[in-house]
């Protein structure tokens, strides 16, 4: 069985699976089951200054979309950071650090935007003897109204200061975690990298309203009759996480920062194309929060197989391994040309791929008087349209053309050369390639 | 002592109370609001979708799954009614298995059909539990049809013309309305009086009335019919068994299953309705499963099924053929009833063995027996009717018969299955006839 120990930025634990900041991380006594459950380390819920701490919400503070089977897709939350007591919180990691030192503990702290305040607790938290910290410049809700979290993630140069007083008052890791609810994540990324951050992890929250009341007419979840915006995470938000870390996994300001992968991961494979991407480990919230500690001895059993498939020994093995895959559409091979092909054994003739294609795109597949559907290769451009929506897996594949066949839609010869839009006639900026 | 299993002859109270309310109780329970939606979500909203060419009445099957699936019933139920006024009753009595869900493609792709009658019966049950109909009646046309029969065909008929703007006038020679929906379905298909409420919502249209215990053909004739009405629509069903032939079948124990059956519809108790504890059963179609799978929820020890050809043969589909070996009713197939034993009251009856050709085997087999029912076929019953093929009345693809102004469908018609849902869709489809014949140029 691979070997699933993990060194990021220096930190070791025994396998990549960390729980993100969050209800899980709230409290000794979760973390202590979540580290018998088989996790590799916590990012412990965000803490905040010394003094009173924060209030919650006393109404519901989830909202969720469902797919089949009300199976959770998304989940949004107005949850604020920890509503305990700072030295409670400090308490508790202490002990627990001491009784797991193979795990990882981050602490995530999320303190007003002057040195003042930071400089007030790094010292304190230092005294915990956890491995690094994680600063919370994401959640997108209540606390971004006080200047905080994602109110200052939305500004470079804030990133860069807070990140800058961290590294002077703490001597372990600093981690930066994003916020998504901005234009280019590039920007926070290489302002983190400039203010000495050893890794940035992505994503937070996403802002969202999951429902609205056509009854009362509140967004969800409602609270004496208002709603407001929450965090949206869970499996809905993977892709829009994996597109943020792969820009800055190859923007040329931050490559090779190392990134700790968060948003949506529920399974092993999941995790694994995270790490693909760029990730040195990852965190996971709501699968936890859905379906209990259990989950990451999937996630473990899942990964080592497929790593021992591949033939990894290592997980440094296979991170990062699609960045160099990850580019501009301009790059793209337009000399590439595929056609859909319907396998006659599988279709179970359910017309789906004739009604998308035929209502909303080429009109390239064909339905006889007995309900036979084939691919007219004449008007096939190889959208995918139809692998997308036909039921049955493999029925539909993408089948690459021959080079020198000729393609029965344009008639043109299939080149073996590769050759993008950067050099193609219709492009009124191409550089000259004859 | 009290009847139990085991006492010999047509006995009442076999069975405790708790016994046979569960015998008899719904088929498939109702789907609650969870079930529905994993079961509506697995429809892939097929284009052209294959269930809705396989259903009889063109239900749009994906169009009202979606709607359950988005949390709207009721407009699911008004989808199924636009085609089918009694799409409640189908929900529950359609051999699905040879119908829409025969043709479901997930059938083909694992052989695990989208439930449509569940998810029928669902929205139905949902907006008819609300008392609302969900139609109203076009102006009037002044036009006034006569029904014969108020079974599904005569019902179909009949709400569709009076929707149409037309009056309608059913007359039925039995007590009831509903036809082989009140007296001929499954008990166990049919429960809590669900045709009688079906026919009570359905008449909220307005605009139709039912005279009861008027007789075609007694009361009344085609004739004088077509004298008094605009148009004429008859829809009596099959009302004639065809009888078993032998010698001996006058003994006592011998009846029709049709009967048991009608009996056992109306029964207000049901340990009051006398069993035989060795039943033997005629025939190898529904009736005879109904009959046979009933005798045996009643309370009877031996229930055996005897058909005179192949499993291959029976009109029951596998589904009900499983459904009886299920209850515990053994299917003997390949042969003839040849003889009827006993001495004033029926003690054996005697089988010869026969191919699907009905070959006379000359080997004999006699099954012990103290109650035995025929259920081999229901005839067409009346004279003076328009042009017959095949003992139905010939209709065209609308449901015109030989006679001008006179139409036909259901059971007694040539056209389709002998099913619930066939019927309907030729009820509607002949009244659909009527108005343009009757409205045509206007
Ligand atoms: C035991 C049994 C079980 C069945 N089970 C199923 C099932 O599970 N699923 C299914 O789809 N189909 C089933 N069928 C078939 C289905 O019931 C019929 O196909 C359907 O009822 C036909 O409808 P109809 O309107 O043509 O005739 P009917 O339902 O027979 O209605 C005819 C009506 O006309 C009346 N009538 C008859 N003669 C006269 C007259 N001279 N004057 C006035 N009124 C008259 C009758 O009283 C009756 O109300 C079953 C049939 C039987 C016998
Ligand atoms: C209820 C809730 C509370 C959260 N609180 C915090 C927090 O205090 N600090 C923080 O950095 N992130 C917080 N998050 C964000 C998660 O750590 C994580 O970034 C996000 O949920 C995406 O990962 P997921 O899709 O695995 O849930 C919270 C998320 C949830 C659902
Ligand atoms: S577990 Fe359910 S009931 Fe309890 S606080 Fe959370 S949302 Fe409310
Ligand atoms: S979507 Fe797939 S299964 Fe359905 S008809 Fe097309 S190829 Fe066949
Ligand atoms: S055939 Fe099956 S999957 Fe397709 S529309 Fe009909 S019920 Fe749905």
């Amino acid at each position: 069985m691979a070997d699933l120990t993990t060194d990021f930025i220096g930190i070791k634990s025994p396998n990549p699976f960390w729980l993100a900041s969050a209800p899980p991380t709230d409290k000794e006594y979760n973390v202590r089951r979540a580290f018998e459950a088989g996790w590799g380390g916590v990012v412990w819920k965000t803490l905040g200054s010394e003094g009173p701490p924060v209030v919650n919400v006393n109404g519901p503070r989830y909202g969720a979309i469902y797919g089949a089977d009300r199976r959770l897709l998304g989940l949004n939350n107005i949850e604020l950071i920890t509503d305990r007591d700072l030295f409670t919180n400090l308490e508790e990691i202490k002990r627990v650090k001491a009784d797991y030192p193979d795990r990882a503990i981050i602490v995530s702290l999320m303190v007003p935007c002057e040195e003042e305040a930071w400089k007030a607790i790094l010292p304190l938290v230092e005294d915990t003897g956890a491995d690094g910290i994680e600063l919370n410049f994401g959640c997108p809700h209540g606390m971004s109204e006080r200047g905080m979290g994602a109110a200052v993630g939305q500004v470079p140069e804030y990133i860069e200061m807070v990140t800058r007083w961290c590294k002077q008052y703490y001597s372990k890791p600093v981690i930066v975690k994003l916020t998504p609810n901005i234009t280019d994540v590039r920007k926070p990324a290489a302002a983190a990298h400039r203010g000495g951050a050893d890794a940035v992890s992505l994503i937070n929250t996403i802002n969202s309203i999951t429902s609205v009341n056509l009854d009362t007419m509140s967004p969800e979840p409602s609270i004496d009759g208002k709603g407001t915006h929450g965090g949206y995470c869970g499996p809905a938000v993977k892709p829009i996480a994996m597109s943020m870390v792969s820009e800055i996994a190859r923007a040329e300001a931050t490559a090779g920062m190392p990134i700790s992968g968060i948003g949506g991961i529920t399974t092993w494979r999941d995790a694994a194309e995270f790490m693909a991407l760029g990730c040195g480990n990852v965190q996971v919230c709501t699968a936890a929060m859905t379906y209990g500690f259990k989950i990451v001895r999937e996630m473990i059993s899942g990964l080592s197989q497929w790593m021992d498939e591949k033939g990894y020994t290592d997980t440094s093995q296979f991170v990062g391994m699609a960045v160099p895959n990850t580019t501009d559409w301009q790059y793209l091979n337009l000399n590439y040309i595929a056609k859909a092909v319907i396998d006659q054994d599988l279709c179970i003739s359910c017309g789906r791929c004739f009604a998308a294609c035929e209502d909303t795109s080429h009109q390239a597949i064909a339905m006889s008087e007995d309900r036979t559907f084939t691919v007219i290769d004449e008007e096939c451009v190889a959208c995918n349209l139809c692998v997308n929506v036909c039921p049955v897996e493999n029925c539909i594949t993408m089948e690459e053309m021959a080079t020198g066949a000729i393609d029965p839609r344009t008639g043109r010869v299939v080149e073996a050369e590769y050759a993008n839009w950067t050099t193609h006639p219709n492009n009124p900026a191409a550089t000259a390639a004859e | 002592m009290p009847a139990n299993v085991l006492t010999d002859g047509i006995q009442p109270a076999r069975l405790t109370p708790a016994e046979y309310e569960q015998n008899f109780a719904d088929l498939h329970a109702p789907l609650d609001p969870h079930e529905a939606l994993v079961a509506a979500d697995r429809c892939y909203f097929c284009h052209d979708a294959p269930c809705i060419t396989a259903c009889p009445t063109e239900i749009d099957i994906p169009l009202f799954i979606r709607q359950i699936a988005t949390g709207t019933p009721e407009a699911a139920a008004r989808t199924i009614f636009d085609q089918n006024i009694l799409g409640g009753m189908c929900a529950r009595v359609c051999p699905t298995e040879t119908l829409c869900e025969q043709a479901c493609v997930r059938e083909a792709a694992e052989g695990k059909p989208v439930l449509i009658g569940q998810l029928q019966r669902y929205a139905t049950d949902i907006l008819m539990d609300k008392a609302v109909h969900p139609f109203e009646r076009a102006a009037l046309s002044g036009k006034k049809i006569a029904v014969v029969g108020a079974g599904p065909a005569g019902l179909a008929a009949a709400h569709r013309l009076a929707m149409l703007g037309h009056d309608v006038v059913v007359m039925d020679a039995r007590a009831k309305s509903g036809g082989l929906n009140e007296y001929g379905i499954a008990a166990y298909k049919s429960t809590d009086d669900f045709a009688a409420r079906e026919v009570d919502w359905l008449l909220q249209i307005g605009g139709i009335e039912i005279k009861h215990g008027m007789a075609f053909g007694r009361d009344v004739t085609l004739a004088d019919l077509q004298l008094e009405y605009d148009a004429v629509f008859l829809g009596m069903g099959l009302g004639g068994v065809n009888g078993l032939g032998l010698e001996g079948a006058d003994k006592s124990g011998m009846s029709d299953a049709v009967d048991f059956i009608a009996d056992l519809r109306q029964a207000s108790d049901l340990s009051a309705l006398p069993v035989g504890r060795d039943v033997v059963v005629i025939g190898g179609g529904m009736t005879a499963v109904d009959a046979a799978v009933q005798a045996k929820l009643l309370g009877a020890l031996n229930v055996t099924l005897v058909y005179r050809r192949s499993r291959a043969r029976m009109n029951a589909s596998v589904y009900e053929q499983d459904l009886a070996a299920s209850k515990g009713v053994r299917i003997i197939t390949n042969a003839s009833p040849v003889a009827v034993h006993g001495n004033g009251t029926v003690r054996e009856v005697e089988f010869e063995y026969t191919d699907d050709d009905l070959t006379p085997t000359g080997q004999t087999v006699r099954l012990a027996a103290d109650q035995v029912f025929a259920a081999i076929g229901q005839t067409l019953q009346g004279e003076d009717l328009p042009k017959l093929e095949r003992g139905k009345i010939k209709v065209s693809a609308t449901g015109l018969t030989s006679l001008k102004g006179v139409w036909a469908g259901g059971d007694c018609a040539t056209g389709g299955d002998d099913l619930t849902v066939t019927a309907v869709a030729e009820g509607r489809d002949a009244a659909l006839d009527i108005h343009a014949s009757l409205m045509g140029g206007a």
